[in-house]
């Protein structure tokens, strides 16, 4: 049953993984993502599943392996700083196919940085953050309820495809509270078990789009689990090329070859006859929509993409959407990180032009946004 | 006249046979004690068991060779990995395997915490006092004065006296043995199955690396299992001695045997408080 609830971006987290039917969470605190932490040790409990919290990000996420493995769907929280921490587990997940959902609080960085303040500078450490020919997904959302919306996205995504999923907000939407339509009917997927006779294969998969079935602790399968490079059953292959190549390539395909099952971009205003477009994604995204509003108002011919999936990234639909326009502006809450996948997308003529803004917990107000496409507009 | 069956096959994955492990590798007894304790508990099949490991010599005892579901983690992180499995899946035995340097140097902040939660994990570390896997060098329990690849003119640091370290926490069993006591430590695998079935249950395996402790002493397996004989002596004689007095002696025996509820058991409780509220 839908109700309303006035609620924190880190708050309504919490309301989505249970209605994902997440039953386990493992964490370490770090500002801004303790609430998601506070509300779970409260909430988990209720539902009979089980919290508990780690003693740094390093256990925190391989308990989240072996919880996902023994059969919970299982999630953790953190910001920047930890999420460098889970970095090798994270990409031990990748290589073992374990399906689980990261949820990144972003703050300022590197290092400790502004632990309060918001920031979008873990785009590429979400994407790349790992060692090795890794691939997984990361999600972005704007607000408290698509913070809610996209984490049951997430581990719908993450069961499908056994892999984990990152879902990235910012201290702005973590903390800012607003109201958010909790318990609607959501869509719940969950891990293809093996089949109850016949051959199948733990790690390996015909259709490289499709993840292999995932088997149960405990049931006689006699699982083996290993990071080292494996072949279809599991067993450690260290020295042939085939094995390696097929494995990181399939893992590969698995989440470049699934762009239709993720979130789709959000866009406004008539792409064929805009002249200036605006991409961004996260909390920035709400200045970006109040100034392209204004200045279509005054007459500005403007597209507006607000990008929920961030890797797989759909270039060949970025680049058809901004195909006529002369110049694209890019506002990031950091130095710059989306401005590089925009230029991928666009070709030499076009202008792309960064908005940048960090730290001090600022906003990049709409008339930063608009100042710099009437500039560009000018030119 | 047919081959007979060697009892522990039921429990190995055969087709993974022989093992990777360097010829004379105190591993073998490591694996023998174990089947024999499950022969001599009856158990048929390790279904129930899920095994886990870290990076290291000693890590691929259960992954591959052992016939059970088994996960081979992240080099030091066997501990959190188990601990996720147990907290899903409370029925099942879950069993880490790993050596001295995965667990007590890498993974060392996941063992004290562990045993401090003791959480309901029966750990194996075997000590081969060095990182066998990668050539010999130092490890934290690395005797001062030896020499490694890394400590080439004799180790200066102080090795971890871990059994008596995790003596001294939460945890439920703690034991030392030498590969040398076989009986012993055959029976403490079947007390952490059987009698003490909750808690943490931490057993220290005394076995030097045959390839880069005991081969630079230019010793066979067996005579080193000889000397190792002589050196082992019970704990509560060991450390009643001065330090001056210790000399090459090794303490084995149980630190600590206790039948305490362990962490599943108290957050059972505490569900029921929070479902109650």
């Amino acid at each position: 049953m839908a109700r309303r609830m006035l609620l924190s971006g880190n708050e309504a987290i919490v309301y989505g993984a249970l209605d994902a039917g997440c039953r386990f969470y493992a964490g370490y605190p770090i500002t801004p993502s303790s609430e998601i932490m506070h509300l779970m040790a409260k909430e988990m409990p209720r539902v009979g599943g089980v919290f508990i919290q780690a003693e740094d990000e390093l256990a925190a996420i391989n308990m989240v392996i072996g919880a996902s493995w023994g059969g919970l769907k299982s999630m953790t929280a953190t910001s920047g700083p930890g999420l460098s921490l889970m970095q090798e587990g994270i990409g031990y997940a990748v290589m073992t196919e374990t399906p689980l959902v990261i949820v990144d609080v972003m703050r300022t960085g590197p290092a400790t940085g502004q632990a309060t303040k918001p920031a979008q500078g873990d785009l590429m450490q979400a994407r790349w953050g790992r060692h090795g020919d890794q691939y997984l997904v990361v999600l972005a959302a704007q607000d408290p309820q698509e913070a809610y919306d996209l984490v049951i996205e997430a581990f719908n995504i993450a069961e499908e495809l056994r892999t984990p999923v990152i879902l990235l907000i910012d201290e702005f939407i973590g903390h800012g509270r607003e109201v958010v339509v909790v318990g609607k009917d959501v869509v719940i997927k969950n891990r293809r078990l093996p089949p109850p006779s016949g051959e199948w294969m733990p790690f390996d998969s015909e259709d490289p789009r499709q993840a292999s079935p995932m088997p149960l602790l405990g049931k006689g399968y006699y699982v083996l689990v290993t990071g080292s490079t494996h072949n279809e059953y599991g067993y450690r292959d260290v020295h042939s090329f085939e094995t390696h190549y097929r494995l990181v390539k399939r893992i590969k395909e698995k989440i470049i070859g699934n762009l239709d099952k993720m979130p789709k971009p959000i866009v406004l205003g008539k792409p064929d006859d805009a002249e200036t477009a605006i991409v961004c994604f996260g909390s920035v995204c709400r200045s970006a929509r109040e100034a392209f509003y204004k200045l279509r108002e005054r007459g500005f011919r403007m597209v507006f993409v607000r990008l929920r999936t961030l890797w797989p990234l759909d270039y060949d639909h970025l680049s058809r959407i901004l195909d006529n326009v002369e110049a694209v502006i890019v506002p990031e809450l950091s130095l710059g990180q989306l401005i590089h996948d925009v230029r991928e997308a666009v070709d030499t003529s076009t202008r792309v032009i960064g908005v940048n803004k960090v730290g001090g917990g600022l906003p990049i107000y709409p008339s930063e946004i608009i100042k710099v496409v009437k500039e560009a507009c000018r030119k | 006249m047919s081959m007979p069956i060697h009892p522990s096959r039921r429990y190995l994955r055969e087709e993974t046979l022989p093992t990777a492990f360097c010829p004379g590798c105190y591993n073998g007894i490591v694996m023998n004690a174990l089947f024999q304790a499950f022969k001599e508990m009856g158990v048929e099949d390790l279904r129930d068991y899920v095994f886990v490991s870290g990076i290291g010599c000693s890590s691929w005892i259960p992954s591959p060779y052992i016939k059970a579901d088994s996960i081979h983690t992240l080099h030091g992180r066997a501990i959190p990995v188990a601990t996720g499995v147990k907290l899903s899946r409370p029925e099942l035995n879950v069993v880490v395997i790993a050596g001295d340097g995965d667990l007590a140097s890498i993974g060392g902040n996941h063992l004290l915490h562990a045993a401090r939660r003791n959480m309901d994990l029966v750990v194996v570390m075997i000590n081969n006092l060095v990182y066998g896997m990668t050539r010999g060098q130092l490890a934290p329990t690395t005797p001062r004065g030896m020499k490694t690849i890394t400590t080439p003119y004799g180790n200066p640091e102080n090795p971890f006296d871990v059994a008596r370290l995790l003596g001294y926490t939460e945890a439920n069993y703690v034991a030392r043995w030498c590969v040398c006591n076989y009986i012993q430590l055959k029976n403490s695998f079947k007390e952490v199955f059987t009698r003490i079935k909750r808690g943490f249950r931490f057993i220290e395996v005394y076995a030097p690396c045959i390839t880069y402790v005991v081969r630079r002493e230019k010793k066979s397996p067996g005579e080193k299992l000889k000397e190792l004989m002589r050196r082992c002596i019970p704990l509560k004689k060991y450390y009643s001695l001065l330090d001056n007095e210790r000399g090459d002696k090794i303490p084995i025996g149980v630190y600590k045997a206790e039948d305490k509820p362990g962490f599943l058991e108290n957050y059972r409780a505490y569900i029921r408080k929070a479902m109650e509220g």
